[in-house]
């Protein structure tokens, strides 16, 4: 176990080597100056050269890549030319509600999504089965800003059960908090529903037809007890996998939601920032999320020894 | 008409999807002639009008004739039915080139990283790193640094999905390579680019073809996002994602403005996921799995 942790921690050192030289590589695709570019139109030629000289990018591409390299390493991803800020303090205030929300969004989409696949897979080609796969093509289709406004539009401004927009920070109560994130949280959770109870469904389904599904119902275990302690725990692998991958589909849709609801948090900094081209935010966001991802595929891989005893690495 | 064809045509989801593509293509050629003004202007005393507004309207030409606004005007007095019809020109158009364009790449270098096994290891790596960057955040930093064009964003589309292609294409190749016809080929000394071409390509088709569908739906969500956001397309340009962002503002007083571009985009992206789905049940392709699409 400690020796399969060391060499899965290794393998993800090239790829987030890889995920830096990309996003290192970004502000050098800027055609043309890209001091000039970021400095933007009122800027006068001290401006530009104070903003090639704080990027480095008046010296060697390797040279540059060495500098961007070591202070990454040091946890300095620069400083925000529209904030006048560090950028992981940046980041970090802005972290909260970012977290809140896809936390949520998980939390209800893991509620709803695997009874459901787990049903219809238990009654397959029902009516719940041929609701749920047309629900999950509809989920996959529509965009998520315009759920939101519907959304919004029916138990925000009709029914008046939740606020239109914004944010409370959980230090000002859980109430408040959950009041102004679930509307939020439900409309990203649709798409990942649709995901995730096809996923259920698809390995549920697989599970059931295996012989100790069968041995299980001859000894006249209940059908509840069937589904859970021996088609669902079986099917729990393909599951958490597709948690795991979803995740970045749930970051792009952050992004979107977080806009919709205006919330103060990663996804509008994110959105902030490519308007005022202010590439080392930019830089320090993707960085933040490719980072989020890889440990929370990381943590998914780990959990494979606990949910399937056979695997052993 | 040989066999796969006529079962593919015989599927209820491909023919969904085909009949309500065709529509929409329809509609973006013959965009001029369907009663539009031209999207791009704006008559300042018809603004925020609601829809079947009976109104005198004030064209580029200075002519003033009487006009249904079948779907009202936004809040620059610019005819939305015009704007959504236009807009399903840059939808459609960035879906197909998007797809196209990741596929080329996509298969190129799965071909590569499938049949040469020693660039595989650096270019999987490679990909792995791309697949880390959430694909619409990848697409705005691209956005970001090229700027807003159509060329643009379409290449911005496009580089996030070039990884799952390569992956894709790279399985494929894996197992294409352990058939005896293959082992036949090398054994009589077929070039390995003639194999390539002749025997993997062609015996991949079928589900990049469905992978195509895929991205191609994926394509147009993210471009509608992109406007949506204000970090698209020029804002004039009419684009669902731009009518949308304008309908933003005045939200509260004109939810409409929302849902007539929010429908055309919704049921485009409804219909090429279905017509994806129905060829992948017909053509069955074992490798395109939904879970890991994304």
């Amino acid at each position: 176990m400690g020796s399969f942790l060391f060499r899965r921690i290794l393998a993800t050192i090239p790829v987030l080597v890889i995920v830096a030289v990309i996003v290192f590589t970004l502000i050098r695709l800027v055609p043309g100056d890209p001091a000039a570019v970021i400095a933007g139109n009122m800027a006068t030629n001290e401006d530009i050269a104070r903003i090639r000289t704080e990027l480095g990018l008046d010296r060697s591409f390797l040279t540059q890549l060495g500098i961007w390299s070591k202070d990454l390493l040091s946890g300095d991803l620069g400083q925000s030319f529209f904030f006048k800020k560090d950028v992981v303090g940046l980041i970090g205030d802005r972290l909260e509600p970012t977290i809140s929300l896809a936390a949520l969004t998980i939390v209800i989409t893991v509620l709803v999504a695997v009874p459901l696949g787990t049903l219809a897979a238990w009654r397959h080609g029902g009516w719940l089965d041929r609701a749920l796969m047309g629900f999950s093509v509809l989920g996959f289709s529509i965009p998520v800003f315009v759920l939101g406004y519907l959304l919004v539009y029916v138990f925000a401004l009709r029914l008046d059960w939740f606020p239109v927009q914004g944010y409370r920070a959980l230090r000002d109560g859980v109430g408040p908090w959950l009041h102004h994130l679930l509307l939020p949280a439900f409309t990203l959770s649709i798409v990942y529903v649709a995901l995730i109870a096809r996923v259920t469904r698809a390995s549920v389904a697989e599970a059931l037809t295996e012989d100790y599904v069968r041995t299980a119902r001859a000894k006249g275990l209940s059908e509840s007890r069937v589904l859970i302690k021996h088609a669902l725990a079986n099917a729990a692998v393909p599951i958490v996998t597709v948690i795991g991958i979803g995740i970045a589909l749930l970051i792009g849709g952050v992004v979107v939601t977080e806009s919709v609801y205006s919330i103060p948090g990663l996804g509008t900094l994110t959105v902030d920032a490519v308007l005022a081209r202010d590439f080392p935010v930019i830089q320090g966001v993707i960085l933040f999320f490719a980072l989020l991802y890889v440990l929370v595929n990381l943590l998914v891989d780990v959990s494979y020894l606990f949910l399937d005893p056979r695997i052993r690495y | 008409m040989n066999a796969t064809f006529v079962k593919v045509l015989k599927n209820g989801a491909v023919r969904f999807g085909v009949v309500i593509l065709s529509a929409l293509l329809l509609v973006a050629i013959l965009a001029p002639v369907l009663g539009t003004v031209d999207p791009t202007w704006l008559d300042a005393i018809n603004m925020s009008q609601k829809p079947m507004a009976r109104v005198d309207w004030t064209g580029p030409d200075n002519q003033t004739a009487p006009r249904t606004l079948i779907m009202g005007t936004d809040s620059f007095g610019r005819d939305i039915y015009s704007r959504v019809l236009y807009g399903t020109r840059i939808s459609l158009v960035v879906g197909v080139m998007v797809a196209v364009f990741s596929l080329i790449i996509g298969t190129f270098l799965g071909l590569v990283a499938g049949y040469f096994r020693r660039v595989d290891s650096i270019l999987m790596r490679v990909m792995d790193g791309m697949m880390a960057i959430p694909g619409i955040l990848l697409a705005i930093a691209l956005v970001a640094a090229w700027g807003a064009q159509l060329s643009t964003v379409i290449i911005a589309i496009a580089v996030p999905e070039i990884p799952r292609v390569t992956r894709l294409v790279r399985a494929l190749v894996l197992s294409i390579r352990e058939e005896p016809y293959i082992e036949a080929a090398v054994s009589v000394g077929t070039p390995t680019w003639k194999i390539l071409l002749r025997h993997v390509l062609p015996n991949s088709i079928a589900p990049m073809v469905v992978q195509g569908t895929y991205v191609c739906a994926s394509a147009i969500l993210i471009e509608a996002i992109l406007s949506f956001l204000g970090l698209g397309l020029p804002s004039e340009i009419p684009t669902w994602g731009n009518i949308m962002a304008e309908a933003r503002v005045v939200f509260s007083s004109a939810p409409h403005n929302m849902w007539f571009p929010g429908i055309f985009l919704g049921l485009t992206v409804l219909a090429v996921n279905v017509l994806g789905d129905g060829l992948r049940d017909t053509l069955d392709p074992k490798f395109n799995k939904r879970g890991e699409k994304r």
